[in-house]
């Protein structure tokens, strides 16, 4: 299969079409308008999913928008990546007589509208006075600045990047999120006052302490890193890929013909694995496979990025663990030596622990190894504010996410694991929100102790 | 196989479905159509002097996303020469002759006008007439549709000049758009109507356009009150025939049309005291290939309650229609929700919460699970509740163990004054 590059551009246009003003309305008059409905209760940011249904059912899709937006400041990008089905939907009523309200696309129908109009839909409220520095401009840090700007703060985002979203701007592959939908996001954020320095390290631009001095208080939304090593040899060969930057690529340089024809092997079944997968499939490649060691069952993708994925036409290895790469004299990759495992007892986690079968290893041959087993954490970040932490998950205190520094609130992805949190966008998203409260509540009491 | 074959004053039809008189019945390649489709009759678009008419014409109300809950129309009668329409009728008639073809008349409220144009469609060979005292908008402004048909000594004395003359049945085509419908219809059958036909449609304003400010529909910027049919109309249409048909002087047939879009309407309106049913909106929104389940439809039902023709239902639940005094005080209802059917989506107590009589708990078991009960000591037996939840069986209204015997506010009342009387007496 030969594809110009210019092919390989349309490949990464948004694969599903949004509804058309027809479905979305059929659609929204389907919707009971349940009253405390439990579609409300499933979404993590707590969107009023009937009252903006409603809205769209109404015509006023302004409306719609707002009360998306209002509970869940990137509820754009989250109209495309939420698992639904295990959220919103899962939990809608309809579920037990016909069939659930597609409430993302819906979702997504309101957002697209507010995009497309780009009218401002929330004011910033009247300045208090006070500073707060949010580190780090994804979901988590954006969602928190959004709602302390709303509340009357003067906001600061430092981030790393040239553009602000995070992972929605750069590690979810384009034809399931658009760069033009997370920067919206920024956008918005934008337009309440809040200052967003990128290209900002913190540790490198600016120090830590210089951030604690100038600012009443500090949201740590880092997030993590890159992709860790595998630990075995081979990993330095030419054809060995960072699944997070092969994605990052894709979104800010020119599409390459470097996997056009070629066989893939993507190693770990997370989301980030299936869209690295389905990202090289778009890139071109003749076959992709995705190696697990563990099973379906244990796998961490969601159940709609896996069913995409198989329509894509990735193949699934499970209990295969990558053993060596091998390449050849020129330092390419060329084979891959796997080994076949077994599920033994469970670990800490509860997950069953894969065991090599011994004797079992075989040879594949391959032209790229993409990793996605996870990501590495930001221990530089945090010996940098001196925070405590559990190998690199932030310790916060329980329900206020303020770390072992008074003035320094966590949330997001840098919180994540260690049984803290979920590592969905929409989680982090509500997380800022909530670092955002829990910082004015700490202010406000700061203040008046003070006073 | 039940025999769904009517006759409506004489007048017979091999089922009870007739186009009413309208846009669909404006030409003899339309009515052959509709009779190649299965239809059982047809009223002849509204014959009389060729008019002009304006554009745009109809406008419709869309309901939660359905199209055509209710249509309006600014249309006027036929705007083709008579001797067209009479041929058409002819080769129609000649072609078609079990079916019934109705000739829908207006003119002048003159008894010379009448008797001319009964006269020259009668020779054609229709099977009967229908005066059109209905129509509310543009003819009305000369004095004649609803401006006659809202005048009971009007619509006597044309109804009269028409049978001086009609050797065919006469059917009278009343407007709702009247206080009391049974005072027109009683002139109708005053004057020797053999039928009379209800409801002609509503005057209505559609909309206005939220951009433009302009009236939906609008005629170079303006707009004019038009005619109000369809689906949303048929609970008016169905009381005014049901007034009609329980009025002890109204002695006459009744055609019943007004939002009939199945067979469904049709069995409604004639347990009501219809004999048959005119439909119009049902088959501007679809065309004519819709007969084949409103015959079929009913043949079934018909079959499915071992009813042997379609003429036994008429006028069955005619008796069961009255007024408020004669209701039952001491008959109580109560819904009750069947939890393992509903679905939790709490309409139904919001609905009695905040429109109702606050009967409805939200309540969690042992498991935490909720659901919702209805305090039965408090309800009302209003009904809503059943009719906001949107899934079926999931609410039934039951009806609750007589207390009293049943009583009615107008025996309430005689029983009120008899006492009052007795005591006067006493005194």
């Amino acid at each position: 299969m030969n594809q110009s590059s210019f092919d390989l551009s349309k490949n990464f246009q948004e694969a599903a079409s949004g509804l058309t003003q027809r479905e979305a309305i059929e659609e929204a008059n389907r919707c009971l308008y349940c009253y405390d409905a439990p579609c409300i209760q499933a979404c993590p940011t707590g969107i009023d999913i009937p009252a903006f249904i409603k809205k769209i059912a109404s015509g006023n899709l302004k409306g719609a928008a707002k009360t998306i937006m209002l509970s869940n400041p990137v509820g754009a990008s989250c109209a495309r990546v939420c698992p639904t089905e295990e959220l919103c939907e899962g939990a809608c009523v309809l579920n037990h007589s016909t069939k659930p309200i597609m409430i993302g696309n819906l979702q997504r129908y309101a957002t697209d509208w507010a995009i497309q109009n780009d009218e401002p839909l929330f004011q910033a409220g009247r300045t208090n006075g006070r500073a707060v520095a949010v580190v780090g401009g994804g979901p988590a840090g954006l969602s928190a600045a959004r709602e302390l700007a709303l509340m009357g703060y003067s906001v600061t985002i430092f981030e790393a990047e040239k553009e602000a979203g995070g992972l929605n701007t750069y590690g979810i592959v384009s034809f399931r999120l658009p760069q033009r939908v997370p920067l919206w996001e920024v956008h918005q954020v934008k337009r309440l006052g809040v200052d967003i320095r990128t290209n900002t390290k913190v540790g490198k631009d600016i120090t830590a302490n210089e951030i604690l001095e100038s600012y009443d208080a500090v949201v740590l939304a880092a997030g993590m890193g890159t992709v860790p090593m595998l630990g075995i040899e081979g990993e330095d060969l030419e054809g060995v890929y960072d699944a997070i930057e092969l994605i990052k690529e894709t979104k800010t340089k020119p599409l390459t013909d470097r996997l056009v024809g070629k066989k893939v092997i993507v190693i770990g079944a997370g989301n980030t694995a299936i869209d690295g997968a389905t990202c090289s499939v778009r890139l071109g490649a003749e076959n992709v496979k995705i190696l697990y060691r563990r099973t379906k069952e244990e796998m961490t993708a969601y159940d709609f990025e896996y069913e995409f994925a198989k329509q894509e036409g990735v193949e699934f290895r499970w209990l295969t663990a990558p053993k060596r790469i091998i390449g050849d004299e020129k330092g390419r990759v060329t084979h891959i030596e796997c080994i076949r495992m077994q599920l033994g007892e469970p670990d800490q986690d509860g997950r069953r622990r894969p065991v090599p079968i011994e004797g079992s290893e075989f040879i594949m041959q391959v032209d790229a190894v993409i990793k996605a087993i996870g990501q590495m954490r930001h221990l530089e970040l945090l010996t940098e504010f001196g925070l405590e932490h559990d190998a690199g998950v932030v310790r916060i205190r329980q329900g206020s996410y303020q770390t072992s520094h008074p003035k320094i609130f966590a949330c997001g992805d840098i919180v994540f694991g260690k049984g803290q949190g979920e590592a969905m966008v929409v989680t982090a998203a509500q997380q800022g929100k909530e670092a955002a409260y829990a910082i004015h509540q700490y202010l406000e009491k700061h203040i008046s102790e003070t006073a | 196989m039940a025999d769904l074959s009517m006759n409506l004053a004489g007048i017979k039809s091999p089922n009870p479905f007739w186009l009413a008189s309208a846009p669909p019945t404006n030409s003899g390649y339309q009515v052959q159509r509709a009779f190649e489709a299965g239809w059982g009759g047809a009223v002849w678009k509204t014959l009389g002097e060729p008019i002009l008419n304006v554009s745009s014409r109809f406008a419709a109300i869309s309901f939660n996303g359905q199209r055509i809950a209710g249509f309006n129309n600014i249309e006027l009668i036929t705007d083709r020469p008579l001797e067209v329409n009479l041929k058409e009728i002819y080769e129609t008639k000649k072609r078609f002759p079990n079916h019934a073809i109705i000739a829908s008349l207006m003119v002048e409220p003159k008894r010379e006008k009448w008797h001319e144009i009964v006269k020259r469609v009668q020779d054609v060979g229709v099977d009967g007439f229908e005066l059109n005292f209905g129509c509310p908008h543009g003819m009305a402004e000369r004095g004649m549709g609803s401006a006659s048909g809202q005048v009971p000594e009007l619509v006597e004395k044309q109804t009269y000049w028409v049978k001086e003359v009609a050797e065919k049945p006469v059917i009278v085509k009343l407007t709702p758009n009247i206080t009391d419908i049974t005072a027109t219809a009683e002139a109708a059958v005053q004057g020797g109507a053999d039928a009379i036909s209800m409801i002609n449609t509503i005057n209505s304003l559609m909309g206005v356009d939220l951009d433009t400010w302009h009236i939906i529909p609008h005629v170079a910027g303006k707009g004019a009150h038009g005619g109000y049919c369809g689906p949303a109309v048929k609970p008016i249409a169905l009381n005014m025939v049901a007034e009609c048909a329980r009025h002890p002087r109204i002695n006459v047939p009744i055609s019943g049309m007004g939002g009939v879009s199945s067979w469904k309407e049709a069995v409604e309106f004639m347990l009501m005291g219809a004999t048959g049913v005119q439909v119009c909106t049902a088959v501007m929104h679809h065309g004519f290939r819709i007969i084949e389940d409103m015959v079929e439809g009913l043949q079934h039902y018909l079959d499915s309650k071992g009813i042997a023709s379609v003429m036994d239902l008429v006028g069955k639940a005619v008796h069961r229609y009255s007024d408020w005094g004669n209701l039952d005080l001491n008959y109580k209802v109560a819904a009750r929700i069947n939890t393992d059917v509903c679905i939790n989506c709490n309409k139904c107590y919001i609905a009695c919460e905040d429109a109702s009589h606050q009967c409805i708990d939200r309540l969690a078991d042992a498991t935490g699970r909720e659901y919702l009960k209805v305090r039965e000591e408090d309800c009302v037996g209003c009904n809503l509740c059943s009719l906001v939840c949107p899934v079926d069986g999931a609410i039934d209204m039951v009806e609750l163990p007589r207390e009293c015997p049943p009583m009615t506010w107008n025996e309430r009342q005689a029983a009120i004054s008899a006492l009052t009387v007795s005591n006067a007496e006493a005194k």
